[in-house]
């Protein structure tokens, strides 16, 4: 594993990480159709942290996503959370559809045990903080892909979590909605100091958001890579730092992919 | 700074209300042309003289009739027996159902063991359960409520199998991130996501309903209820063509107002609401 850029930018001491995964291994199946998903993954998530994961389709990203939020269970190794509660995103919003976007948001609240009292001036508050002020009462299939995008977010946030997770949650938007929501999401990540792990398999992407951008391996999914990206914030996805540092990423993946 | 977004699709359904009456004229008159279409056809049906008046009457003489057995109280009196028993029958079969459908989309061993027989059941002709029913209840409101249900109950079974099982798993493992877990997550994640599809099985099951219904009036016949079926069956008996197609139109007038007043509305309005209805198309 070989660490670039400088080092220390994420200072994660033994045991004082939001979540780790310890010697990981997931096999789907059994007998003779078992498929090794991912295979001794030793990874950490700083408290705070904006970690990016990519690899090709088929690296068990999302698998160590659903690992950290307890949708599954790893086959050897351990998971631990510290960092409190998990929130996943996905790429598709998952928004329910027979609710509108205030009573999403609400019902995130609701189930997280917050008094009925409260649910309205939280609502309001989240759907500002995601830019969706006036548009509680709309039904996602009325908004457009990155509205409903921030929608999901802000119910991500109802979730009073202190990890986010994120399975390539702008991987189906527009080039210019996607920049925009980047802006938003760090701006969302500095302001509330949620620990982030996004998953994406746009390399850029992971160069302009992440502190840390973890590449990983196909078929099994390994972790081939650790970048450190000291590039100062706020970053553009266009700058030449982020386009260099890209580019080498792209070049291991190529390499880890062939 | 959501000059790209700020116009979302302002196509909503409240965009293209014109005047009320205007919105009912539009539905009516199609179906009013085809009401007129049928009685046009029949009525020379009639005057090719195929079958004597005495057997198959004209609109000329049923209408008159009908409007004389409405106005006397009796076809009334008939299709409040008709109709509760079919609600009655109904509710039960939905209660059954729901219980039989949650049980068999929560627990493999039980779809394994009862699901594809409940399929079997919706395609048992309802006539079919008749002599079983006598046998077991006589020529009871029991035997009647014994057949509806068994018409109806696995329809809506049914419907609400295919609902949880064609929920989008993205749902459910939003759903699970929310942390809705036992009794909240069939509340707030699967029954709604299942809504539109159970919908679907409850307007079927009522067609099976009325159609057992009406199977079981014909045999079932108990001389102090003078249901639209037992209409039917006398009125064959004494030869009364007029009575017995006045009888048929209100049977048929029944089964349609209940499916679009009732169920096609209900229909459209989760359609729309969980933005399965285009709305230019809609």
């Amino acid at each position: 594993m070989s660490v670039q850029g400088s080092e220390g930018h994420v200072a994660i001491a033994q045991g004082a990480a939001a979540a780790s995964l310890g010697g990981v291994s997931k096999t789907f199946g059994r007998g003779e159709h078992a498929v090794l998903a991912i295979d001794n993954v030793t990874l950490d998530v700083g408290f705070g942290e904006f970690l990016c994961l990519v690899g090709a389709s088929g690296c068990g990203k999302s698998t160590i996503l659903n690992l950290v939020a307890g949708l599954e269970n790893p086959t050897s190794g351990t998971v631990e959370v510290r960092g409190g509660r998990t929130a996943l995103m996905f790429q598709d919003a998952a928004l329910f559809p027979w609710l509108t976007v205030g009573r999403n948001i609400e019902l995130a609240l609701r189930l997280r045990g917050v008094e009925r009292r409260h649910w309205g001036e939280t609502r309001d508050a989240l759907l500002d903080l995601a830019h969706l002020s006036g548009l509680a009462h709309k039904r996602p299939h009325e908004l457009s892909g990155g509205m409903r995008q921030r929608a999901a977010l802000a119910r991500s946030l109802a979730q009073q979590a202190e990890i986010l997770l994120m399975d390539e949650p702008f991987g189906a938007l527009d080039a210019m909605t996607r920049d925009r929501l980047h802006d938003e999401l760090e701006r969302l990540w500095r302001d509330t100091g949620l620990s982030v792990v996004f998953v994406t398999h746009n390399v850029r992407e992971a160069v302009r958001l992440g502190d840390r951008v973890i590449l990983l391996s196909s078929s099994p999914g390994r972790i081939a890579e650790e970048f450190f990206v000291d590039i100062p914030r706020p970053r553009r996805i266009d700058s030449p730092e982020v386009s260099a540092l890209a580019a080498r990423i792209t070049d291991s993946l190529r390499f880890e992919s062939a | 700074m959501d000059l790209l977004e700020a116009e979302p699709a302002a196509t909503g359904p409240e965009n293209e209300t014109p005047s009320q009456g205007r919105t009912v004229w539009n539905a009516t008159w199609p179906k009013l042309g085809a009401v007129g279409v049928v009685l046009l056809v029949w009525q020379i049906v009639v005057w090719t003289g195929w079958k004597p008046s005495y057997l198959f009457p004209g609109p000329r003489e049923v209408l008159p009739r009908l409007w004389h057995d409405v106005m006397n109280g009796e076809l009334l009196k008939a299709s409040l027996i008709t109709m509760r028993r079919g609600v009655v029958g109904y509710a039960l079969a939905i209660i059954i159902g729901i219980g039989l459908g949650a049980a068999v989309s929560q627990s493999r061993i039980l779809r394994s063991a009862i699901g594809s027989l409940i399929t079997g059941l919706q395609t048992m002709p309802s006539i079919a359960w008749f002599p079983l029913a006598v046998l077991l209840f006589q020529a009871s409101e029991t035997a009647i409520l014994f057949v509806v249900v068994l018409g109806a109950a696995p329809a809506v079974a049914n419907g609400l199998i295919t609902g949880v099982d064609h929920i989008p798993p993205i749902l459910l493992r939003a759903g699970k991130m929310m942390g809705a877990r036992g009794f909240a997550k069939y509340r707030h994640v699967v029954f709604p996501a299942a809504l539109p599809s159970f919908i679907g099985g409850l307007k079927q099951a009522w067609a099976f309903a009325w159609r057992s219904l009406m199977a079981g009036e014909l045999i079932v016949i108990i001389a102090t209820r003078p249901s639209l079926g037992a209409r039917l069956q006398i009125a064959r008996e004494f030869a009364d063509s007029e009575g017995m197609l006045a009888a048929m139109i209100v049977i048929l007038m029944i089964g349609i107002a209940v499916d679009s007043l009732v169920f096609g509305r209900l229909e459209r309005a989760v359609r729309r609401r969980w933005g399965l209805l285009d709305p230019a198309g809609g």
